[in-house]
């Protein structure tokens, strides 16, 4: 289709870069391994298919974690990036940056995820559920801090490890990273859940 | 100063859009917790399995459209405003195509992983689903993203700050809403 693209010349270079076949070729190949990673919580979720459908408020509880997880890894890694360009950035417990991002990610964490039980309990007894509020809030506040302990760990190790290979951290690991946690938030979420309800 | 920021500083620049995300996920999870969508969850073999791949793919596909878009406005490759630009239509066109192939392989991909576990699974329910979910979110969100970057673009938004946050948003709770949909329509059909 891409042949038909006509334009002053000057323009040509850029048309290519915005032609369709173009586009679709560089993005199906991501896309589809992107789905492939992601079956993997599919199958998490599937496993627990009677559980999910028997208490509607751990299904209320499967959007916001995945989306949560992805969400502070992206913030914490995009951080970490810009430090990393500033020149501010170093692998230190006593690293001013690094423990102030530390402490975010654990705060934004317990506000998202206390919040996150309350509500989930509430819209769970509203859809029929019969879970009470200490074990939503229980299962949301656990699994929520377990992920901010792995968003903190995987971002900083991304960073580090794309600083020592010489990546560029844009391009390359935040898309991995925030997919992994996306597929780790399931992971944990069930975890916790198989434990305790 | 960048990168100089206390705890404290973080958490008040992270939290609205984390918040954001939150709303979205609470609406998505009501939809998703509500008893039609639990009754096609038993129904349909392999529902809960597509789930995490439709939702991610929404954000691979409508995320890079407005990425996109916005270098192009940075650059002054397009204009923002609604004009048969190739670049536009092309843009428009390719995630378009996109959506819709991820969708019928997530489908595929659903079925085969299914029947590899030994489990039952139909093929044209699943491809049906899909095709109508894709579809569907789609045409949305295509239609926002460009509402939302032109008019924010005009109105002095950086649309970088914006497209994150939007995509996330509609295609969290539009593509569960819109896979009921497909369970509804393939269910009248099939």
């Amino acid at each position: 289709m891409s042949s038909t693209d006509s334009g002053g010349d000057g323009d040509r270079e850029y048309v290519d870069e915005w032609s369709i076949r173009r586009i679709v070729r560089t993005m199906i190949p991501l896309l589809a391994a992107l789905s492939v990673l992601q079956l993997v919580s599919g199958t998490v979720l599937e496993t627990f298919e009677e559980t999910l459908v028997t208490n509607p408020a751990l299904l209320v509880l499967v959007p916001v974690q995945i989306g949560t997880a992805g969400n502070l890894a992206s913030i914490t890694c995009s951080r970490l990036t810009t430090q990393l360009y500033l020149g501010t950035y170093e692998l230190s417990p006593s690293n001013p940056d690094l423990r102030a991002n530390v402490g975010a990610v654990f705060a934004l964490a317990g506000t998202v995820f206390g919040a996150v039980g309350v509500a989930a309990w509430g819209i769970g007894v509203a859809l029929g559920g019969t879970l009470g509020l200490g074990r939503v809030l229980l299962v949301s506040l656990v699994s929520g801090m377990l992920l901010a302990v792995l968003v903190v760990v995987a971002s900083v190790a991304a960073v580090e490890i794309s600083y020592r290979v010489g990546l560029n951290p844009d391009d390359t690991t935040i898309p991995v990273v925030t997919n992994l946690c996306d597929v780790a938030g399931v992971l944990i979420l069930f975890a916790v859940v198989s434990v305790v309800v | 100063m960048p990168g100089h920021d206390t705890a404290r500083d973080v958490y008040r620049q992270a939290l609205p859009v984390i918040l954001v995300s939150l709303v979205a996920g609470l609406f998505s999870g009501t939809i998703l917790g509500s008893e039609t969508m639990r009754a096609g969850i038993s129904e349909v073999p392999g529902l809960l399995l597509l789930l995490p791949a439709f939702l991610a793919t929404r954000g691979g596909v409508y995320g890079s459209l407005g990425a996109r878009l916005s270098t192009g406005l940075h650059q002054g490759l397009i204009e923002p405003r609604f004009r048969l630009d190739r670049r536009l239509t092309n843009a428009i066109l390719a995630s378009f195509i996109n959506g819709m192939t991820v969708s019928v392989f997530i489908a595929v991909i659903t079925f085969l992983w299914l029947r590899l576990f030994g489990n039952a699974g139909n093929l044209l329910e699943l491809v049906g689903i899909m095709v109508v979910a894709g579809f569907l979110s789609a045409v949305l969100m295509i239609s926002v993203l460009i509402a939302v970057i032109f008019v924010g673009y005009r109105r002095g938004l950086d649309p970088d700050n914006v497209i994150g946050p939007v995509v996330t948003t509609l295609g969290d709770v539009f593509g569960i809403f819109f896979l009921l949909v497909g369970i509804y329509v393939v269910g009248a059909v099939l």
